[in-house]
């Protein structure tokens, strides 16, 4: 039972993070219809910007909780601007072109995003100090879960119930949600719908900024690669939980994370890949359209 | 009949290319203060390419939009966005329902309010007191409007649960959210049944006599048409081929050719 438990919270861990990450796609989807394929690569920087910002506090004595809120801060500024620049540069110009076309423009925005941060940091992975201390209070589940888990667990939901409410009852979320549903009508009853859509880009890559910082103090190391590999991992959550979808995005992120802790937990770690996309495979196969999303009704 | 009233829309030679098809030819029409103007055509004479272009959603090719508010400069409309044409003061419905189906009822009405605030993105976030007073505001004008309407029932309502008389007036309820000075409606009746039309007539005449607001129709129901509107301005194959009120338009030899047939002979 001790050992189901670890898994089951390893996995909601490692949900948790896929969600986030998987916001940003889910978010950027739903109101323009683009898989942003460079989101990965905002959560890289991020985590790039939250080292360095740690590198420079640890020589001014700062230590531990007090540099890794510093860090996330710093680099949800940063990577917020990265989001923000990158919907002006690559996204925006393409407004209205065949959808095949600003794809392209997110693939080429990915791999140029990936050798800047090689080409001006370094190829090798560098070591994250790790920020997150052990409580003293986690000490008797201290084998079930950790510390750096339950700051993960904390913060990914604090920033979810941020994000739901203002969604619901802001009128910002309001202005999206319409913006969601119909673009021109949104406009029509006086929403500027180019505003919305970049501050959905400031959010979505805020919410993966919080996640490249969380996961690189935990795992211990970043490099340019590593948005890739979450990029992929919270890319398949979205499309899981429905592509569209804000809850489905959340759900995606928990039933992949634990799909993966359990299967590398009971079977062996060498095949947790194998049965995350296999469950992807099975899940599209009998719904299409993913677990929470809607077949989207093609506007004439 | 007409001089002395303030002009408020003024088009002028409107012309729409599509490629190397003419959409509109040339249209001139004017709306007045007070005024419940129509729109009348065969389907396919332009009428709703005319519309799209005075709020912004196509680019005219030729001629001028002008918007005349009240005590305010006049405005060209040609190729401003549908949100500064709504912040004109001028506001639309459509013909096929575009209602958000996933908001209330009430939010549907509350983001038509939304472009009359001023408070920015990050106020709005941070929801500090002055935002949640214009909040609660928006809420209580929002409930009025639908009271208007007589849908103040169904406030909590997912729009796409409502019935479809009740969605055409809820859409008539958002575009009159943004404080429009002049309401253009396109085909608000189109469906409708007979009991529907007839309450559709009344709001329309409501909203022109108690809200002030001048209303430009373009509609089908040539029963309704001919009740409430003056002038009614006629087009046919992209261009205008008549205008005047009701009893002229039904005189109008060219119209009876074109557009009404036999049909409205009785």
């Amino acid at each position: 039972m001790e050992y189901f438990l670890e898994l089951f919270f390893g996995g909601l861990t490692r949900g948790s993070i896929y969600a986030l990450i998987a916001l940003g796609y889910t978010m950027v989807y739903g109101i323009i219809q683009l898989i942003n394929f460079a989101h990965g690569e905002i959560y890289m920087i991020g985590a790039f910007v939250a080292l360095i910002v740690a590198g420079v506090c640890t020589i001014y004595g700062l230590s531990g909780i007090s540099i890794l809120i510093l860090a996330a801060i710093i680099a949800v500024i940063y990577a917020s601007a990265y989001g923000y620049t990158l919907e002006k540069v690559a996204y925006r110009p393409l407004r209205g072109a065949p959808r095949l076309s600003p794809l392209i423009s997110a693939i080429g925005m990915s791999i140029f995003l990936q050798n800047y941060v090689l080409l001006a940091q370094t190829p090798d992975f560098l070591p994250f100090p790790r920020l997150i201390p052990d409580f003293a209070f986690m000490e008797p589940v201290a084998h079930i879960i950790g510390s750096p888990e339950l700051v993960i667990l904390v913060t990914t939901m604090v920033t979810m119930i941020l994000l739901t409410l203002l969604i619901k009852k802001t009128k910002v979320g309001k202005a999206m949600r319409a913006t969601q549903q119909d673009m021109d009508m949104a406009r029509l009853v006086g929403v500027n719908v180019d505003r919305i859509i970049s501050l959905t880009f400031i959010i979505g890559s805020a919410l993966a900024a919080i996640g490249g910082v969380l996961v690189a103090s935990y795992i211990g190391q970043v490099n340019f690669y590593i948005g890739f590999l979450a990029g992929v991992k919270a890319f398949t959550a979205a499309v899981l939980g429905g592509i569209g979808s804000i809850p489905g995005a959340v759900l995606g992120g928990l039933v992949l994370g634990w799909a993966e802790s359990f299967a590398a937990g009971y079977i062996s770690s060498d095949y947790e890949d194998v049965f995350t996309f296999g469950l992807l495979v099975l899940i599209l196969t009998l719904r299409p359209a993913g677990i929470l999303g809607k077949a989207r009704k093609q506007k004439v | 009949m007409a001089d002395k009233k303030h002009k408020l829309l003024e088009v002028k030679g409107l012309t729409m290319d599509f490629g190397g098809l003419r959409a509109v030819d040339s249209v001139s029409l004017e709306v007045h203060e007070g005024e419940i103007a129509a729109l009348i055509g065969p389907n396919g004479a332009g009428k709703t390419t005319f519309f799209n272009c005075v709020t912004g959603i196509y680019n005219p090719t030729k001629g001028d939009i002008l918007l005349h508010p009240k005590g305010l400069e006049t405005r060209r409309l040609n190729g401003l966005k549908p949100n500064k044409v709504t912040e004109m003061g001028l506001a639309r419905t459509f013909q096929n329902i575009r209602l958000f189906p996933d908001m209330t009822v009430l939010e549907n009405v509350m983001i038509g309010r939304h472009c009359r605030t001023k408070a920015g993105i990050f106020r709005a976030i941070l929801r500090d007191k002055g935002v949640r007073e214009e909040e609660q505001l928006i809420v209580e004008s929002s409930y009025q409007l639908l009271e208007k309407v007589g849908l103040e029932d169904f406030a909590n309502e997912f729009s796409k649960n409502l019935p479809y008389g009740a969605q055409r007036r809820l859409e008539i309820a958002r575009a009159m959210a943004t404080d429009p000075f002049l309401l253009l409606l396109d085909e608000p009746a189109a469906g409708m049944n007979p009991q529907e039309t007839a309450d559709l007539d009344q709001l329309i005449r409501k909203i022109s006599e108690e809200e002030k607001i001048a209303i430009l129709l373009i509609e089908h129901d040539m029963k309704l048409v001919m009740h409430i509107s003056n002038p009614i301005y006629v087009m046919e194959y992209g261009k205008k081929i008549a205008e005047g009120s009701p009893q002229e338009i039904k005189d109008n030899p060219k119209v009876v050719e074109a557009y009404l047939g036999e049909e409205t002979d009785a």
